[in-house]
C-alpha cells in the first residue's frame, strides 16, 4: 500500500503508516538440516499464519536477531507455500548465523522480492537447466513447476555442477528426477576421488550430451558469474536465441526493495529488475569488467 | 492566479513569528564554519545578511555584499537533504523475549519544519529523490512523512554561482513550482523587499495577520530581470544532448583512467549531492540486554564496501567507482526514473577536494568519445 503524497508540492500530513516495508515479518524454524558439508536448507512458518506465495526464482531478506540481513532466493515448491524453504552457503556472519538457530526459533522475513523465472514463456519449447554449485537452490523451484506442468514443455534437461561429488546438492532429489523418463538429469565436478563414475569438468562440457532444439528451446542459468557467462557463450553458439537465455545474477543488496542503491548492473537494480534478467539485457554488460 | 504581495524587510521578523505560530520550526541559511549552510534559525539576525559565496572546483570562499540581502549566495553547502532523508535513521529496534525477538517500530519524527530559503534546483532535487523514495513499487516512510511536514519558502535565485548549471539541467533558476510560498528579494537604497507568491492554501495560512501590499508593476518588472540576469551567467554548461546514449557508449575510454588518477574517492561529492540515495545498514547491538537496532546510513558508491560481494568487491577500483558516480547520475538514471539524476547545483565541483568537475568530463568525454554501439540492450538504446 502507498502512502499519498499527491503531487510532488508539499501538502498534507500522513498519519505514520505501519506497513513500513523495511520491517520484517517473523517466521519459525520448523527444521533446519544439512545439504552438504557447507551448505543446509531451513523451513519456516509464517507466525502469523499468512503463507508466503512466491514465484520461482524471487527472493527473500532473511533477518537474524542482532546480526545481519541477507538476500536468499526462496528453493521450496511453489505450489506447496505452507512451507518457506531456503536453502543456504555458510560462507560469512548472517548465514552462519541462520545455521544456528534452531526448531521453534524466530528469523526475519521480508519479501518475497524481485522478477522470477519467467517460465510461462518458456511454454512449447525444450528447456535447459544449468546450475553451478548453490545456484541449483534458487533453480528449484522452477523444476517443481516446470515438473508439475510437464506436458506443457518438450525436452526438459537439467545440468548441474559442483566442486566435489560431497558438493552436489539435493543429491537425493536429483536422483529422484534422474530416474523419471521425462527429463534428463546430468551431473558433473571440478574435481574427485577416484571413486566417482561420473562426470569431471566444467558444466558446459554437459551441453554436449543432450538433445534440444536450439530455435525454441529456453535456458535457465544459476552459479558463479563466469559458468553462466560461459554458459551463455555455448548455448548461444550452439543457435539459442539470446532473449531465451535467463540468468539469476547478485550483487550486495541492502534493502531489496530498489530503495538502497547498491544492487545496481548498469541501468538495472538486480532486486527489482532481476534477480532474473534476460541474456539480451546484460550481454554487453557482462563483458565489461568492474561494472 | 493570486496576486503577488510585498513583504517588507521590517516584516520578516512578523513573518518569523507566523511560521513559530503555525508549529513550524525553521530551518534557514545561516553561517558555519564559513559556509552558508541550512540549520535551525529563531530570528531573521541569525540569515547570512550582506554575505555571498565565491564558487569554484574545489574552492569556497565567502565574500562580503554590498548590500543587506537575505538571500544573496547560491547554493549552500548542504542541500536539504539532511533534513528530509536523514543521514542516520533508526530503522527498528528488536528485543529479544521469551517468545523470540519482537520487531518494535521507533516513533516516527513528525515535526513540522519550514525550509526557508529553497532554490529552484533543490526543489528540482527533491522531486527526483521523491520519484524514488514515494512513487516506487516501495516507499521510505520516514521520508514521505518528513517531505510531507515540510513546508517549502522558496527564493528566486538572483545571482548563480561560479558551478552552477542548472539551466543546462532544466531545472532553474527560476522557480516555478513545488513551493508553498515563493520569496524574490529586491534590495535597493531605499528598499528592501519580497516579491511574495502563494503556491498553496497552506503558504497563505502564514501569511495571514501580516499587512502585506500588493506588488505593482515596477516591482513585478523588476523581480523578473533580475531572474533573467541570473539565468544569463551561469557558471558552467553541460550539453544534455544525446548524454545517456554518450556514456552508454564510453564505458571504455581513457578518460576514466585520467579522472580516476586525481579522484581521491573521498565521497564528498556523493555526501553534497541533493539526489544521491544510496544508504547502508548497521546492525547494533546490545546483547545483554537483549536489544538489537538497525540503523540505516548514506552511503557511497565511492566505497569499497559498496559493491561487496563474496568477500570481495565488484568496483575495486577508482576508475570503476567514479564511472558509476557519473554514469549514474546522468545516464543509467534516466531509464531507471526517468529523469537525469543531476540538477546541476555545482556542489560536487565545488567541494570536491581536487575540483574534479562532472561538466568538464562530460565534455571532455563528448569531445573524443566512441561513436560505436550501446552498451546496453534496450533499454539503453
Ligand atoms: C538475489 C540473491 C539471492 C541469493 N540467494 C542465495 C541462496 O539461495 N543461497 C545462498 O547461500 N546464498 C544466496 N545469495 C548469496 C547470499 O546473500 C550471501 O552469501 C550472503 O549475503 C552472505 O552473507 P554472510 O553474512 O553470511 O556473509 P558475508 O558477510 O557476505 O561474507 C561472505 C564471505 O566473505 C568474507 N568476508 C566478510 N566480510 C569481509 C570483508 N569485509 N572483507 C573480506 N572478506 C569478508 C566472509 O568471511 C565470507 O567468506 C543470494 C544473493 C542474492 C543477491
Ligand atoms: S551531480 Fe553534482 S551538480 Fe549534479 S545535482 Fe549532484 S551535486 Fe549537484
Ligand atoms: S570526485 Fe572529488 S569529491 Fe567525488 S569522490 Fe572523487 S575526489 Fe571526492
Ligand atoms: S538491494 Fe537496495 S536497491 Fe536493490
Amino acid at each position: 500500500m502507498k502512502t499519498d503524497i499527491g503531487t510532488a508540492g508539499p501538502g498534507r500530513q500522513t498519519e505514520p503508516t505501519l506497513d513500513d516495508p523495511i520491517l520484517p515479518r517473523m517466521f519459525q524454524v520448523r527444521r533446519i538440516f544439512s545439504e552438504t558439508a557447507d551448505s543446509f536448507s531451513c523451513e519456516l512458518q509464517p507466525s502469523d499464519g499468512e503463507v508466503m506465495h512466491f514465484s520461482p526464482g524471487q527472493f527473500n531478506m532473511l533477518y537474524v536477531f542482532g546480526v545481519g540481513e541477507i538476500p536468499i532466493s526462496i528453493s521450496g515448491n511453489p505450489d506447496k507455500p505452507k512451507l518457506l524453504v531456503h536453502t543456504i552457503r555458510s560462507v560469512g556472519p548472517a548465514s552462519k548465523a541462520i545455521r544456528r538457530l534452531k526448531r521453534g526459533d524466530l528469523i526475519g522475513v521480508r519479501g518475497p522480492y524481485g522478477t522470477g523465472w519467467p517460465v510461462k514463456g518458456a511454454e512449447g519449447n525444450d528447456v535447459v537447466i544449468v546450475a553451478g554449485g548453490i545456484g541449483l537452490a534458487p533453480l528449484r523451484p522452477l523444476i517443481y513447476r516446470v515438473l508439475a506442468e510437464r506436458e506443457k514443455y518438450g525436452r526438459v534437461a537439467l545440468l548441474v555442477g559442483a566442486r566435489t561429488p560431497g558438493d552436489i546438492l539435493f543429491q537425493r532429489q536429483l536422483e529422484r528426477w534422474r530416474g523419471r523418463l521425462d527429463i534428463d538429469v546430468l551431473v558433473t565436478v571440478d574435481k574427485a576421488p577416484r571413486s566417482w563414475r561420473g562426470n569431471v569438468g566444467v558444466v558446459t562440457s554437459l551441453i554436449p550430451k543432450i538433445r534440444f532444439d536450439p530455435a525454441t528451446t529456453t535456458a535457465f542459468v544459476c552459479g558463479p558469474e563466469v559458468m553462466m557467462r560461459f554458459t551463455a557463450m555455448e548455448l548461444e553458439v550452439r543457435g539459442v536465441p539470446t532473449s531465451n537465455l535467463h540468468f539469476s545474477l547478485e550483487r550486495n543488496m541492502k534493502c531489496g526493495i530498489g530503495l538502497c542503491g547498491h544492487c545496481q548492473l548498469g541501468p538495472y537494480f538486480i532486486c527489482k529488475d532481476g534477480p532474473v534478467l534476460g541474456l539480451d539485457k546484460i550481454k554487453k554488460l557482462m563483458a565489461l569488467r568492474e561494472i | 492566479m493570486e496576486p503577488k504581495l510585498v513583504l517588507d524587510r521590517h516584516q520578516f521578523d512578523t513573518f518569523f513569528e507566523s511560521l513559530h505560530k503555525h508549529g513550524y520550526e525553521i530551518i534557514g541559511p545561516t553561517l558555519l564554519d564559513g559556509a552558508v549552510v541550512y540549520a535551525p534559525v529563531d530570528s531573521p539576525d541569525e540569515l547570512p545578511v550582506g554575505w555571498t559565496d565565491e564558487q569554484q572546483g574545489g574552492v569556497y570562499r565567502l565574500k562580503r555584499r554590498g548590500d543587506q540581502a537575505l538571500f544573496g549566495y547560491s547554493a549552500a553547502a548542504h542541500s536539504w537533504k539532511k533534513f528530509l532523508f536523514l543521514p542516520t535513521l533508526k530503522l527498528f529496534e528488536a528485543y529479544r523475549t521469551s517468545g523470540g525477538p519482537e520487531i518494535r517500530h521507533p516513533q516516527p519524527d513528525v515535526r513540522r519544519r519550514a525550509f526557508l530559503g529553497v532554490r529552484a534546483c533543490e526543489i528540482a532535487s527533491m522531486e527526483i529523490q521523491d520519484r524514488i523514495l514515494i512513487h516506487g513499487t516501495f516507499q521510505d516512510t520516514a521520508y514521505v512523512q518528513a517531505r510531507n511536514a515540510a513546508l517549502i519558502v522558496a527564493v528566486q535565485c538572483l545571482q548563480s554561482g561560479g558551478t552552477c548549471f542548472c539551466r543546462s539541467m532544466n531545472t532553474g533558476p527560476e522557480v516555478t513550482r513545488g513551493y508553498d510560498l515563493l520569496l524574490t528579494e529586491i534590495t535597493g537604497p531605499q528598499k528592501h523587499v519580497f516579491i511574495v507568491d502563494v503556491g498553496t492554501d497552506r503558504g497563505a495560512g502564514i501569511l495571514e495577520g501580516i499587512a502585506l501590499a500588493k506588488a505593482d508593476e515596477a516591482d513585478l518588472k523588476h523581480a523578473g530581470d533580475l531572474v533573467d540576469e541570473a539565468a544569463a551567467h551561469m557558471g558552467r554548461v553541460l550539453d544534455q544532448n544525446g548524454i545517456k546514449e554518450l556514456l552508454y557508449r564510453n564505458y571504455e575510454h581513457p578518460r576514466w583512467e585520467e579522472v580516476a588518477k586525481r579522484c581521491l574517492t573521498c565521497t564528498n561529492c556523493t555526501i553534497v549531492c541533493p539526489t544521491c540515495f544510496c544508504t547502508t545498514i548497521e546492525d547494533v547491538t546490545d546483547l545483554p540486554g537483549g536489544k538489537a537496532e538497525r540503523w540505516r546510513r548514506w552511503d557511497s558508491c565511492f566505497t569499497l564496501d559498496h559493491s561487496y560481494l563474496h568477500g570481495g568487491c565488484v568496483r575495486c577500483s577508482g576508475l570503476s567507482r567514479y564511472r558509476q558516480w557519473m554514469t549514474h547520475k546522468l545516464a543509467t538514471w534516466i531509464d531507471q526514473f526517468g529523469t537525469s539524476g543531476c540538477v546541476g547545483c555545482g556542489r560536487c565541483i565545488t567541494w570536491c577536494p581536487v575540483g574534479i568537475d562532472i561538466t568538464e568530463e562530460t565534455a571532455a568525454i563528448r569531445s573524443s568519445g566512441d561513436a560505436s554501439s550501446s552498451i546496453f540492450g534496450k533499454k539503453g538504446e
